[in-house]
């Protein structure tokens, strides 16, 4: 027992530089996607090429943050990715289910406005934060 | 699962966040863990087998009860 004294674990500090770089990676990621939407309107004036390069700049940005949020999964302990399937789970599935339904609902007829990917995309992150702030409380 | 795990921090009068540190978890996991809210896989179950110099089924105990029933009866 000659660590028990420490403060910090390797683990420890791994999980904080790793979800420093998730939350860079997210904000990077969102200001490429601001960029896409906003620039080409009133930066280049529709202008291909770079409206173009922004899309890609976006996408590898975007990959990336995918890629530092898997890392960021894999340095956290087992409850927390307990935690985190669980609440996954629930919003890939509530997604889906009520992005379907909520989709047909102007099929139908019974909402007069056009459903927008940005309703699902709030659906999806309100499931996800309320399933992770539900799973902390289940184990605490 | 039921567990000693708490029994056994106090007796080396270690804190969750000492055992947490060792184990390489968090310390709401040693907290889950010993409530029974959560169980550990099989390497963490090694793990803190190691640290206090015991076997698995020292330290973890299954509910034999249930799982008999379920063998026998099937329910």
């Amino acid at each position: 027992m000659s660590q028990l004294n420490k403060t910090t674990t390797p683990w420890k500090a791994r999980l904080e530089k790793n979800t420093i770089s998730l939350f860079l990676w997210t904000f990077a990621w969102l200001c490429t996607t601001a960029l896409v939407k906003f620039g080409s309107k009133y930066l280049w004036d529709y202008d291909t090429y770079l409206s173009a390069a922004a899309v890609i700049l976006n996408i590898v940005v975007g990959s990336l943050m995918i890629l530092m949020n898997k890392r960021h999964l894999d340095s956290s302990d087992e409850m927390m990715k307990k935690i985190q399937l669980d609440a996954m789970a629930m919003s890939l599935g509530i997604g889906l289910v009520l992005g379907l339904s909520f989709q047909q609902l102007e099929a139908v007829k019974l909402i007069s406005f056009q459903p927008q990917i940005a309703h699902l995309v709030m659906l999806m992150s309100i499931v996800y934060a309320l399933a992770v702030l539900f799973g902390r409380r289940k184990y605490a | 699962m039921k567990n000693r795990l708490k029994v056994l921090r106090a007796e080396r009068d270690w804190t969750q966040a000492q055992l947490a540190s060792e184990l390489d978890v968090s310390r709401q996991t040693i907290n889950a863990i010993e409530k029974g809210k959560f169980d550990p896989s099989l390497p963490l179950a090694f793990k803190a087998a190691r640290l206090f110099d015991m076997a698995i089924e020292e330290i973890f105990l299954i509910s034999y009860s249930r799982v008999i029933n379920r063998q026998l009866f099937n329910c």
